[in-house]
């Protein structure tokens, strides 16, 4: 059984209010780290909590911290990304649904380390009941003095506000989001400067991810050291992961990491294994934009080792055979999965969320999800059509502006690499291909039809 | 192209008082000068109002925020939650995604063809639904589901349907 | 300064210099090309990637090799950073994927194209373009629309370098077109059909570095190869009225900015001298100018060296 030290008090009945919420241990984070610590000792504490940030990338979140300039007279600020919109990503609207005051005591912790005295929390538009919670938590906050002047009487002033985004993946990025947050259209900047140097109105920012920030609150109760004793090697602490696709419990757990995948998926305390007795064809384990695996690969790496669901093991094998923690949106399929299609279905995914700016990703992005079509739909597609999609896919990836990119060119490689076969089934049997899966098996059945 | 859109509104555009002070209360939330970023928030104060969001809306956001109009098209066509044109009252938004793809999206949004009459993005002639397909909206281990409004419906069924549809139809 | 050293040529540059600005400075071959950059336009740059080129090493201090391709055009030199343009095979690859994505969509119409002769995406089609497209779906197409009494926008061919709305936020006052949309439906547009119209709206036809944005008022009069192009003045209390004149006989076809020898217009020029002096009679002549790159005419040797001299006085 798995400690949980962010969704303890997910479940109990009026916790989304503050009284409850305190009533609970909450805002002991506040109280300490105002009241007890310099800002510089909370980074120290996240630091040796080898917290690592939850939106994705997975980078030290206390080594991001101490890259914030801190230029005398020009104001800070700590952004929360909460547009959460990568396809198989449900975790942190979970949190902030639930838990809205903890990541509010997050915020307010983690804005105190940073020097910041605003600060936003970036929220996908299309989450409307989640911003009226924390819209309404936030203002329990104020009541109860958490938020405004004087927090505490430690002097330090806080305001936090909510902000609602307006359809758009692309936002999630961290600069896309900045330019959103000032008004503009979603378009990522170039790099450098980074945001912890020229971020919201061109001054020093941290944009961090919802359970991120939600982490800072037990790393700063129990010690960051406390923290990091959870975990295995490089992947400390405990993680959320947004579970869906073909399973028995789809939702959203909180695991320590290193937990072994098999047992994940497979345990009636998680997953619950595959749904309604079907057998496992792949899974993407990190949002749709990490590479898919097959079965194969996925209880096991190449030296026969189990998979543990740590952001090392995962990506084990580096894409030859492994993949990412990614986000932790885990997404399972079964026997009955076309390939071709969910490549298809990503593509589109990632043209369609492209923000236009550089020609690989816009025109490229484009162009995948006409072959793929050409391909799923039986529409005349050749075996040269599969060497077009590796080579548009490769001429993508590492050249834009932004990850989107890569997050486009990665889910189709890793399609092929590992389901050529399918892909080449379907070309060769394009009229049987609309009516019948490829299956499981590695070989051709149906070739003979 | 845009320019063939019906963006125009048929109506005079007013905002109440109540818009307006929600929109100034709004535009408290950023420093001096940065009002520019209450664009979003205000598109969707507007589009709950008037159900969508047309030129004469985004003129007048831009007066209320001192900027150029064209800052404000730019960016209302970049996000999708934003309908440019006049749309049914109940607008069901299904997610395509992968996640709930393979959990059956792609037959609700069969059904919700065939039960409503109307390809995607049309108004049915009561001038009650539209009908269209969207992105990932966080809620893949529910699937299938739809967004209407403010609420999300999750693990949606044709009887699911029927019964919500029934229910609009009456209110 | 920064020593850098590109394609195997050295040159020492001021600090915070671009790797393209640097590659400019050397000149010749090792400059990459540059479809959205404008070094008048500021924010512009980084989009389009043709400029992309490998760094084998980053610095002096830190000779480690940048991983990925860096865009030269937003990507500052550091002393003793060695960077590979054409000498680099990952980046002629890459060249080529993007040159493949800018064409995809473009329609083949260079034939009837203003811009033929002096379109920077025709060059760089033809020197890194493979010889057929694998594109083999149908192109995106936009009706072609007037934004104003003088400029044409065939969006068909525009490839959103952003230079257009950099210059309309920049130079001229109140920009009524912008980014419409966005992925491969973002589009030039003004919205809602509305005239671009201000002194000195005409720019955004010489910074357009493909046929998108055109002049109205030249239109099919003459393909440029048949035209004579002179720099010429005339006092203008508007902008600074040094213009190039484009001659066919005696009709004045169009006037333009003077460019500089990277394409760029030298500095901006108002309507005015744009489209309404058409007359040989409103300019005075100085000599033939110098020739753009990408202009066809010098290909052909139009320019001579003395007409170079006489530039430089
Ligand atoms: C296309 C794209 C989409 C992203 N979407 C999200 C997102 O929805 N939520 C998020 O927290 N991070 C997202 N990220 C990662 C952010 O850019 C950034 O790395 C992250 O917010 C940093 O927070 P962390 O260090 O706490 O993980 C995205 C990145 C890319 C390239
Ligand atoms: S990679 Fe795609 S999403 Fe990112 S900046 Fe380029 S066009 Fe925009
Ligand atoms: S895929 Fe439908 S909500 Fe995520
Ligand atoms: S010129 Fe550098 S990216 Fe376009």
């Amino acid at each position: 059984m798995g400690r949980k030290l962010l969704l303890e008090h997910a479940k109990v009945p009026g916790i989304r209010h503050i009284d409850t919420y305190i009533q609970h241990g909450g805002y002991r984070s506040v109280h300490k780290a105002l009241k007890t610590m310099t800002p510089d000792e909370v980074v120290e504490e996240v630091k040796k909590s080898g917290l690592r940030g939850r939106g994705g990338a997975g980078f030290p979140t206390g080594m991001k911290w101490s890259f914030l300039a801190k230029p005398e007279g020009i104001p800070r600020y700590l952004v929360c990304n909460a547009d959460e919109s990568e396809p198989g990503t449900f975790k942190d609207r979970y949190l902030m649904e639930y838990l809205p005051h903890l990541l509010i005591e997050g915020m307010i912790t983690s804005s105190y380390a940073l020097g910041a005295n605003t600060s936003y929390i970036y929220i996908r538009g299309e989450y409307r009941w989640v911003y009226t919670i924390l819209v309404e938590a936030i203002a329990e906050a104020y009541a109860k003095g958490y938020l405004g002047k004087n927090i505490l009487g430690s002097g330090f002033n806080f305001d936090l506000y909510v902000q609602p985004g307006g359809g758009a993946y692309i936002c999630g990025e961290e600069t896309a989001l900045l330019e959103s947050l000032e008004g503009k259209r979603g378009n990522p900047r170039m790099k450098p400067p980074f945001p912890a140097i020229k971020g919201l109105w061109q001054s020093p920012t941290v944009v961090n991810n919802v359970e991120t920030i939600a982490a800072v609150v037990p790393i700063v109760n129990e010690g960051g050291d406390e923290y990091a004793k959870i975990g295995i090697g490089k992947s400390t602490g405990t993680k959320l992961i947004s579970a869906c696709g073909n399973i028995k419990n789809s939702g959203v757990y909180e695991i320590d990491l290193g937990l072994p995948v098999d047992e994940f998926l497979n345990s009636d305390e998680y997953c619950g294994g595959v749904a309604n007795g079907k057998r496992l064809k792949a899974v993407i384990p990190g949002g749709s934009s990490v590479p898919i695996v097959p079965a194969g690969l996925f209880y096991k790496n190449i030296k026969g080792e189990d998979r543990l669901m740590s952001y090392e093991s995962l990506s084990d094998g580096g894409f030859a055979s492994g993949t990412m923690m990614g986000s932790g949106g885990f997404i399972v399929y079964d026997e009955d999965q076309c390939i071709v299609r969910n490549t298809w279905n990503l593509a589109r995914f990632y043209n369609h969320e492209s923000c236009g700016q550089c020609s690989p990703c816009r025109e490229g992005t484009g162009w995948l999800v006409k072959v793929l079509d050409k391909i799923e739909h039986g529409k005349g597609a050749t075996m040269a059509d599969i060497d077009l999609l590796w080579d548009i896919q490769r001429r993508i990836e590492g050249n834009t502006i932004c990850p989107l990119g890569d997050a486009a060119a990665w889910p189709v490689a890793a399609a092929i690499r590992h389901f050529r076969d399918e892909f080449e089934w379907h070309i060769k049997n394009p009229q049987l291909a609309q009516s019948k899966n490829y299956g499981l098996v590695k070989e051709t059945v149906y070739q003979t039809v | 192209m845009y320019s063939n859109h019906p963006s125009h509104s048929q109506q005079p555009i007013v905002f109440s008082q109540e818009m307006l002070d929600q929109s100034q209360e709004i535009i408290k939330h950023y420093p001096e000068g940065k009002q520019k970023s209450a664009i979003l928030p205000i598109m969707h104060i507007v589009q709950k109002h008037f159900g969508w969001v047309s030129v004469e809306a985004q003129d007048i956001i831009a007066e209320m925020l001192k900027i150029k109009p064209i800052e404000v098209y730019e960016v209302a066509t970049f996000y999708t939650m934003f309908h440019l044109h006049p749309v049914g009252k109940y607008v069901l938004e299904v997610c395509r995604t992968g996640p709930c793809m393979i959990r059956g999206a792609e037959d609700i949004c069969k059904y919700l063809e065939k039960k409503l009459g109307i390809k995607e993005g049309e108004i049915t002639a009561d001038g009650l639904f539209t009908w269209r397909t969207v992105e990932c909206l966080g809620a893949c281990g529910y699937a299938p589901m739809m967004q209407v409004g403010e609420h999300y419906h999750e693990y949606l069924t044709p009887e699911k349907l029927d019964n919500l549809i029934s229910d609009w139809k009456t209110k | 300064m920064a020593k850098v050293t590109i394609d195997d040529k050295i040159i020492e540059v001021p600090d915070g210099t671009t790797i393209l600005n640097a590659a400019r400075m050397i000149g010749g071959d090792v400059v990459p090309p540059a479809m959205c950059y404008y070094s008048k336009l500021k924010g512009s740059g980084g989009k389009c990637r043709t400029c992309l080129v490998e760094v084998a090493a980053g610095s002096e201090k830190d000779p480690r090799p940048m991983p990925k391709l860096v865009a030269s055009c937003s990507t500052n030199v550091m002393d003793g950073m060695v960077v590979k343009n054409k000498t680099s095979e990952k980046v002629m690859d890459a060249r080529k994927g993007v040159v493949e994505y800018l064409l995809m969509n473009h329609p083949l119409d260079c034939p009837v194209c203003d811009q033929a002769g002096e379109c920077n995406l025709q060059d760089l089609g033809y020197e890194h373009g493979l010889q057929k497209t694998r594109y083999e779906f149908e192109r995106r197409t936009f009706e072609v629309q007037d934004i104003g009494d003088n400029i044409k926008l065939h969006m068909n061919r525009c490839i959103l370098c952003y230079r257009c709305v950099y210059t309309a936020d920049q130079i001229t006052e109140g920009r009524v077109h912008g980014v419409m949309g966005r992925g491969d439906h973002a589009e030039i547009s003004t919205y809602i059909t509305k005239a671009i119209d201000n002194d000195f709206s005409g720019n955004i036809i010489d910074v357009c570095p493909v046929g998108a944005l055109t002049d109205k008022t030249f239109r099919f009069k003459s393909r440029v190869w048949f035209t004579r192009p002179m720099l010429a003045h005339r006092n203008c209390d508007k902008c600074c009225g040094k213009t190039t004149v484009w001659l066919s006989g005696d009709d004045v076809l169009r006037v333009t900015g003077r460019k500089d020898q990277n394409g760029e217009v030298e500095e901006f020029i108002c309507n005015t001298c744009r489209f309404d002096k058409k007359s040989l009679a409103d300019w005075s002549i100085e000599g033939p100018s110098h020739i753009d790159k990408h202009s066809v005419i010098s290909q052909n040797h139009y320019e001579l060296p003395s007409d170079n001299i006489k530039r430089l006085k």
